[in-house]
Order: structure tokens, then sequence, then C-alpha cells
């Protein structure tokens, strides 16, 4: 049977942490649940699971990746029309740091956006269950469950104090 | 103290998105004002195109003049933006919070600005493709990478591209605040923006982190930019120019003439947003004490530069320092820089009345920016007027009415795309001010009641 997704609104962060000890009390695992802000909480508030992520690799995939680059750039053009000056050596590694310096920054700050948008898994299809409010200050709380279950999620939800509840199929 | 007013959610939702949602009379006056002046800019800008660099006050041996120091003075403008922004969200500086986002924009549009500064100069600027782009696989035509010509617009494409998305980034989440309250194509639009960001702890931790992650990424970026600049002027070989110190000198001047512009504006928001809630006197008042370091660090090196010339008691050199110092107009505007950008200002922000007065502040961090517009001017043209030692040939440099109103132009420019911006962005970051208030608390000790940060 396939998932849907409940969502409860809180007023305040207290029933909504209580809400997700309910739900776990109740046998919604913590990988199911998962809460919307309208801005960052102290981790650990709701008692949610503890967010994974691997951002701290790509700031080095895209430093390499500039690195690279800037040497393409600077060996290739320097190669490719080999005037020399001044008696001074073709390959000029003076200016080449410079801009290999450049290159590989501007590829570690490219490539640790890009990984914030991807761990943060966005950009997104769809919103999904959502509620405008939320960032009026309210919490919401999303709980992921067979159809089958969607009533008793909905009951814990509203046992917490939930002030609204949506569904999505 | 900070935080002394508790407001909610949905009032820093409705008093920081007033602008966005709402267009007040004075917005539109201005805007219209500053718009026709960026038309004049543009047009000049045209003209000079059409017309040639003959319309400038360039002349042998001076090649560099009004737009060069434009293009400096504005690098140095952009500098502070991302930096004030960087280091205090490095350190956790709570004051931090109303001032990081007008801080980064004001990077971007100065950077932007300046760009256009050598595009101007160079009279064809179509020509600059070739000197910077490896694109010309038929014709063979590379980029002298050895050339700092090519070593500037390699490190401001850097910082621009990083401060625009460090900009981005953190515009995210606001950018879902404000598709909850648009409706119509604005919904849409923002909505695309916020690319269904939904504010998951996973969403917040990755935020958070971007804010030190990318802090810390372009720190280094900024020191080097202008470092760079600098060496634009220190790899060539005229004297006063010449100078070792040159880099960390641009640096520190740059931060001291940034500083102070984050100040204008911040003063400027307060005043035209309304933003009396979120800017207080203890901001200014932070910045002014950091601007103390800041100019007292950059007096130093001012100082290391005049001394080690002087030091050589070599001809080049001391002909140089006479022009800039005793002879006239130089040593006017040489006493008017020094005084206004250094002397008036560490004096004044001493006095802890003058750090949290509005109207001082406004008006010392204009001295300083003029001030330092000066020291750029002062550095650039007096190395270049007696250049050529067998013709004895001594030009003058006079900035033509062209030079003038694109300069002016500029500060338009910069303003009009602030102001566009604070149109449909929020200039002080929603989510950093709910995150602020709700971690800030009350300790009772004794009589009084001491505001108290919680931070894990």
């Amino acid at each position: 049977m396939a998932n849907q997704r409940i969502l409860g609104l809180y007023p305040d962060p207290d029933k909504a942490a209580e809400a997700m000890n309910r739900l776990k009390h109740n046998g919604f695992p913590a990988e199911d649940l998962d809460i919307y802000t309208g801005s960052p909480f102290p981790e650990g508030t709701f008692g949610e699971h503890e967010p994974q992520h691997r951002l701290y690799v790509f700031p080095f995939a895209g430093a390499v990746i500039g690195f690279s680059l800037a040497m393409l750039v600077t060996i290739g053009t320097q190669i490719s029309y080999p005037l020399i000056t001044g008696g001074k050596p073709i390959l000029s590694i003076p200016p080449m740091t410079i801009i290999a310096y450049e290159f590989t920054m501007l590829g570690a700050i490219i490539a640790t956006v890009v990984g914030i948008l991807f761990e943060s898994r966005i950009p997104r299809r769809t919103l999904g269950v959502y509620d405008e409010r939320i960032t009026d200050g309210f919490i919401g709380i999303v709980v992921s469950c067979p159809a089958e279950r969607g009533r008793a999620a909905e009951q814990s939800l509203r046992a917490s104090g939930a002030v609204d509840i949506k569904t999505e199929a | 103290m900070y935080y002394r007013r508790t407001v909610s959610d949905a009032q820093i939702n409705r008093e920081l998105l007033d602008v966005v949602f709402r267009t007040p009379v004075w917005w539109v006056v201005i805007v219209s004002i500053l718009g026709l002046l960026v038309a004049v800019f543009m047009s000049t800008f045209g003209l000079l195109m059409n017309q040639g660099l003959g319309l400038t006050g360039l002349n042998r041996p001076v090649f560099w003049g009004f737009l060069i120091t434009n293009f400096i003075f504005w690098v140095g403008i952009s500098h502070a933006g991302v930096m004030i922004s960087a280091i205090l969200r490095l350190s956790q500086a709570e004051w931090r919070r109303p001032m990081v986002r007008a801080a980064e924009t004001m990077t971007v549009f100065s950077l932007m600005t300046a760009l256009l500064m050598p595009v101007m100069h160079a009279g064809r600027p179509w020509r600059i493709f070739y000197w910077v782009f490896p694109y010309d696989f038929a014709r063979g035509i590379w980029p002298d990478v050895r050339s700092p010509l090519v070593w500037d617009p390699t490190a401001i494409i850097t910082y621009l591209t990083s401060s625009s998305l460090f900009v981005f980034t953190a515009l995210i989440p606001d950018f879902a605040v404000i598709r909850d309250r648009a409706t119509g194509w604005r919904k849409a639009i923002y909505g695309a923006l916020a690319m269904n960001w939904r504010g998951t702890p996973q969403q917040w931790k990755l935020q958070g982190i971007a804010g030190i992650l990318l802090s810390a990424l372009i720190l280094p970026v900024f020191v080097s930019v202008h470092s760079i600049v600098s060496w634009d002027f220190g790899v060539s070989l005229v004297p006063g120019w010449h100078v070792s110190v040159f880099a960390p000198y641009f640096v520190i001047g740059a931060v001291l003439s940034g500083v102070s512009a984050v100040l204008t504006l911040m003063i400027l928001m307060r005043f035209l947003f309304k933003l009396q809630n979120y800017i207080w006197e203890e901001h200014i008042d932070a910045l002014g004490r950091l601007l103390i370091v800041v100019a007292i660090g950059w007096h130093f090196l001012f100082w290391l530069d005049i001394v080690f010339a002087l030091w050589t008691a070599e001809s080049v050199e001391t002909t140089y320092w006479q022009l800039r110092l005793l002879t006239p107009p130089w040593s006017w505007l040489f006493l008017l820089f020094y005084v206004f950008s250094f002397v008036i200002p560490t004096s004044l922000w001493l006095f802890r009345k003058v750090r949290r007065s509005f109207v001082w502040m406004f008006w010392i961090s204009i001295l300083v920016n003029i001030g330092m517009f000066l020291e750029r001017l002062i550095i650039i043209v007096p190395p270049l007027m007696n250049k050529d030692a067998f013709t004895f040939q001594f030009g003058t440099y006079r900035p033509s009415i062209v030079e003038l109103i694109i300069v002016g132009g500029t500060f338009a420019l910069v303003a009009f795309l602030l102001l566009m911006f604070g149109k449909f962005f929020p200039l002080i970051p929603l989510w950093e001010e709910k995150e602020g208030q709700r971690l800030v608390e009350t300790v009772k000790v004794g009589n009084v009641e001491v505001p108290a940060m919680i931070k894990e």
C-alpha cells in the first residue's frame, strides 16, 4: 500500500517535541518523522535523528578540479605561445601560483554551494505537504507512514496539541 | 545590550518584508532620481566608447587617472562586506545578524561597479576578452598569464562569483518566507528561487555549516583580491609603486573604507527602511571600535610606506614624495586625505557618545571614504607625473567632466542597485534574526536583569 504524509502544525516547540515523543512511542520510527521550521533550532530540540551529510567532500573535489583547470590554462597558454621575455623561463611559476590559487578557491566555493544544495535535497519537484504558517513561527511535524496507519498518526498528532492537520496522499 | 526587544517571528516577517510587499513613496522618488543619474552615467560611458579616451584628462605620461582610482576605491569598498560578514560568522559574534546581508550585498554591487572601470579605461572594451579569456583557438591568441592585467580579472571574477553565491545561499530560507506570503506571479518566482525549501533540520544544519564553511573559504580570497590589485602597482618599476608593503597596505586600507561604507549603509537602512528594532546604537558602537583598530593598523602601514621610501634617499623616491607632500595641489589633497581618513575619525571614535550617535557616525564614515578616494588618487597619479627621465617630461593630470560624471555615476549605480535589491529581498536575514531572538534570555543578577545568549 502507498505511503502517505501527514503534517501536524504546532504553535510552540514544546508541543512539537511532545508530538515527536508520542509518535515514536506509538511505533513510528524516527527516520519516518520530519520537522519543518521557519528558523533553525538547536540540534535535538525535537528529538529528531541526527542529520547526516557529506558536505566536506565537495570543497576538496572542487579545489582539485579548480587547480587542474588552472594548470591547464596557465601551462596551455604559455606553451601555445612560447614568447621568451627578458630571458625568463616560459613557464613562470609566480603568476601561475596566483592564478592557480584563485581557480582552486573558486572551484572549492562553487562545489561547496553545489554540495549544500545537493545535501539539502533542493531543488525539489514539489513542496509536498506543507503549511505557510511554518515561516511565521509554527512548527510542522511530518509523519510518513502506510495509509492504514494514517489514522493512528493523526491521532498522535492531535493528542499533542496540533492546531491543524494536513494530509498528502 | 543586545536584544533588548523581543519580537515574534511573525513580526520579524512583517517588519523586514514591509518594503518587499509595499512600495513606499520615498523608494519610488529616490530610485527614480538614481535611475536618471544611472542613465546619465551609462550615456557618458557610451560617449566615451564612441569618442575614445581623448575625452578623459589622461595624457602622457599620466595614463592612469580617475577611472583606475575609482576601480581601486570600489574594490576596496567591496572588501569589507564579505570580510566583516565572514569574520563575524566565524567568531559567532551575535551582533553580526542585522548587518551580514547588507554588507555581503554591498560587496557584490561594488565589485560589479569596480569591474566596469577597467572596461571603460581600456577604451575598446571588446578587446579585453582577448586579454582575459583563452578562447581564440582559431588565431592562437592567448592571454599572457604573466601580466597582472590577467591576475586582476581572475581574482575579481573569483571574488564576485563567491560573494554572489554566499549571498544567494543565505537567501534561500528567506525566499521561502516571501513565497509563503506572496501571491500570483510573485509566488511563482520566489517559489522557484526557494527551490521548495521546507526548513528541515538537515537543511538548517547545512545552512549553518554553509555560513561557516563559505566564510572560511572566502576570507583567503578576500585577502588575495586586494593584494593582487596592489600588485598591479607593486610589480611595476614605477617609483612610488614598487613597494613591498603594498599588499597588506591595500588590504587594510580596503577594510577601513569598506567597514566605513558598511556603517554608512547600516545607518541609511535604519533610517529609510525603518529598522529601529534591528539596528541599534550597540551595532554602530561595535563597528566604531573595530574601525579604531583597523585605522591604526592602516596608519602603521601608511607610515612604513613613507619611511622606507625616504630612508633610501634615492632621488626618484624623494622627488615623488616631494610632489606628494609639498607641491600643490597634491599637498592639499594629501592633507585632506590624512585628516579625513585618519585624524578626525580616529580621534572621534575614541568617544563612546560619538560611536553611539547615528548622525556623527554617518558623517564620519562619509569623511573616511572621501579621504580613502583621495588616498588612491595620490597613490596612482603623482608617481606617473615625472616618469620620463630623458625627456624631462612632467605631466599634469586634471580629471575631465566625463571622468567626474562617471565617478559620480558609480555612486548612483551602487545606491540604485542596493535599493532595488532592498525592494525585492530582505536586507536583514529573517532566519538569522529569528534564531537570535530565540536564543536570548534575561538573567537576573542582583538588582539588574542582564541579557544573555544561550548557545550550543
